[in-house]
């Protein structure tokens, strides 16, 4: 049994926000991060704020500019079915499909899988770890298979979703609002590195909901994918994760945005690789040297060190693919 | 094997001894904590000491019941409603057991709080029933040998449905993907397909529901 809370369900964001002022209020979007946290009791809450009975935060539909709007609560299944992503989306029709099981995309949400908590088994167990309050990371001399080889600091998660690296390889970005304001944040600045503030996972603050996600026109020439490798074929968390989302003059790439999951404790935008492969048309030698860049710098723990050769030749094989 | 009766008792149908009991218990805490109306235009923040009046459509039967907001809808089913079918196992959105259709959508009844299931069709295991007869995929399960322990079983049945409801003719991959969020900890899998491959095949020729 759930510990006990009170839940309310309002029909328009104007009062869903009115009800954040309350003490230790949570989201509820498809509640399947929110209601497993409870159940485990990583936190506990006063009152659940449901947005499911709110109209003007679902749908996908496209933008004045030629880009896409996903409201808050449109699920992951939604926007994978839906044409207009499969089409001009890559990158985010590829990962809201690989996304957990059947039945949790049709219940999450993408606001709610951006802002979902971290599945590190510490985290999620009875460890009173840093990110709880407590004082230490105990993945960092522990059980670290899952964990990060970049961007660790003090804590040593890794950003469990797989559509926060494809939004932000298409430069979407949220809107968020909260009882006074409104404002846009990049999804390739939502997420608070362990450096910043190991106790908080997005830069919004108690009172402020997404209320949609934008993704810019897709431009011509645009090449997109999303791959994540498990533990197994279905339904697990990315060991490695890599978003492209490429544009290409003829052979050339032109521009390119390449962000990686299960690789740090916010999605992880792979500089280098980007650079390698600007202005070349993926040759073997590029790919040889992006697959290099994919790991430069990388600090593996003791016991997942296999990532660097796995990030390596996922690396090596995504770009492979998107060349021909 | 050829198709038989199945001597199940139809969904809501008469006093099980487990029914009676959840709603006498039902009952009793409202009178004792107090009854909350959600039917009002401005939406309330429900007490979590009190009881709230929901109404949930299940198998095409409205309920009307009282719940505590943090009640899911699998603990409604099976323990204040006796609607056992839908099995009670990780409760924690891992294993499958739990699967309900949710306006024709597979979800996980562990993971859905009850009030949110508020004015949704709610299809379990037992409103796949032709009757007294096996569904076409119930049916397809038994044919196939499908299972094992069973535990897992109507979970995945439900899921197959909800599968087949959105592309009647899976292919063997679609069909892995698509019932990905359902274990078995037998290994029935390959029957599993196959069933679910016969269903579809069924529904196809027009033999569905």
């Amino acid at each position: 049994m759930l510990p006990k809370f009170s839940h309310v369900r309002p029909d328009s964001l104007r009062k869903a926000l009115s009800f954040l002022d309350e003490n230790e209020a949570r989201i509820h979007g498809g509640g399947t991060d929110l209601i497993g946290c409870l159940r485990d009791r990583i936190f506990t809450t006063e009152t659940v704020v449901s947005l499911s009975a709110i109209n003007e935060l679902r749908g996908i539909e496209p933008t004045a500019d030629g880009g896409l709007r996903l409201g808050a609560t449109a699920t992951i299944a939604e926007i994978a079915e839906n044409p207009t992503v499969v089409a001009g989306y890559g990158a985010l029709a590829d990962a809201a499909g690989v996304v957990a099981s059947p039945q949790l995309r049709n219940q999450g949400t993408i606001a709610g899988n951006l802002c979902q908590k971290p599945r590190c088994w510490y985290y999620r167990g009875d460890f009173n770890c840093l990110r709880k309050g407590g004082e230490i990371c105990y993945a960092y001399e522990g059980e670290n298979q899952q964990h990060c080889i970049f961007g660790g600091d003090t804590c040593f998660i890794v950003h469990p979703s797989d559509t926060a690296p494809a939004l932000a390889a298409h430069g979407a970005v949220c809107r968020v609002s909260s009882p006074s304001a409104s404002r846009s944040v990049a999804v390739e600045a939502l997420h608070v590195p362990p450096s910043v503030d190991p106790r908080r996972e997005t830069v919004l603050e108690d009172d402020e909901i997404i209320t949609e996600i934008l993704i810019p026109k897709p431009p011509a020439g645009l090449r997109a994918s999303y791959r994540k490798v498990r533990d197994r074929a279905s339904w697990d968390f990315a060991l490695a994760g890599v978003a492209l989302a490429l544009v290409f003059d003829g052979d050339t790439v032109a521009s390119a945005r390449v962000f990686l999951s299960g690789a740090a404790p916010v999605p992880w935008r792979a500089v280098g690789v980007e650079k390698a492969i600007i202005g070349t048309e993926l040759d073997n030698a590029t790919i040889d040297a992006a697959a290099l860049a994919t790991v430069d710098g990388a600090e593996p723990l003791a016991k997942n060190g296999y990532k660097i050769e796995l990030f390596k030749g996922l690396m090596t094989e995504q770009l492979e693919a998107i060349r021909s | 094997m050829a198709k038989k009766k199945q001597h199940t008792p139809k969904p809501g149908s008469g006093v099980t001894r487990r029914g009676f009991l959840g709603s006498v218990g039902a009952g009793a805490a409202a009178v004792a904590t107090g009854v909350t109306s959600r039917s009002e235009a401005v939406p309330e923040i429900t007490d979590p000491e009190e009881m709230v009046q929901t109404a949930l459509k299940i198998n095409g039967r409205l309920h009307r019941l009282l719940v505590e907001p943090r009640w899911t809808l699998l603990f409604v089913l099976r323990e204040r409603l006796g609607i056992t079918g839908t099995k009670a196992a990780c409760e924690r959105g891992e294993c499958g057991s739990c699967t309900v259709l949710i306006d024709d959508r597979p979800r996980y009844a562990c993971l859905t709080l009850a009030l949110e299931a508020e004015g949704s069709e709610i299809t379990t295991i037992e409103g796949l029933l032709e009757g007294e007869e096996l569904g076409e995929v119930q049916q397809a399960f038994v044919e196939h040998d499908a299972f094992q322990c069973g535990y897992c079983t109507p979970g995945q049945i439900v899921a197959a449905e909800g599968l087949l409801r959105t592309n009647p003719a899976p292919t063997e991959n679609e069909i892995l993907h698509g019932m990905s969020g359902n274990l078995c900890r037998c290994g029935a899998y390959q029957h599993i397909v196959n069933a679910v491959t016969h269903a579809g095949e069924n529904r196809k020729d027009g033999g569905g529901s």
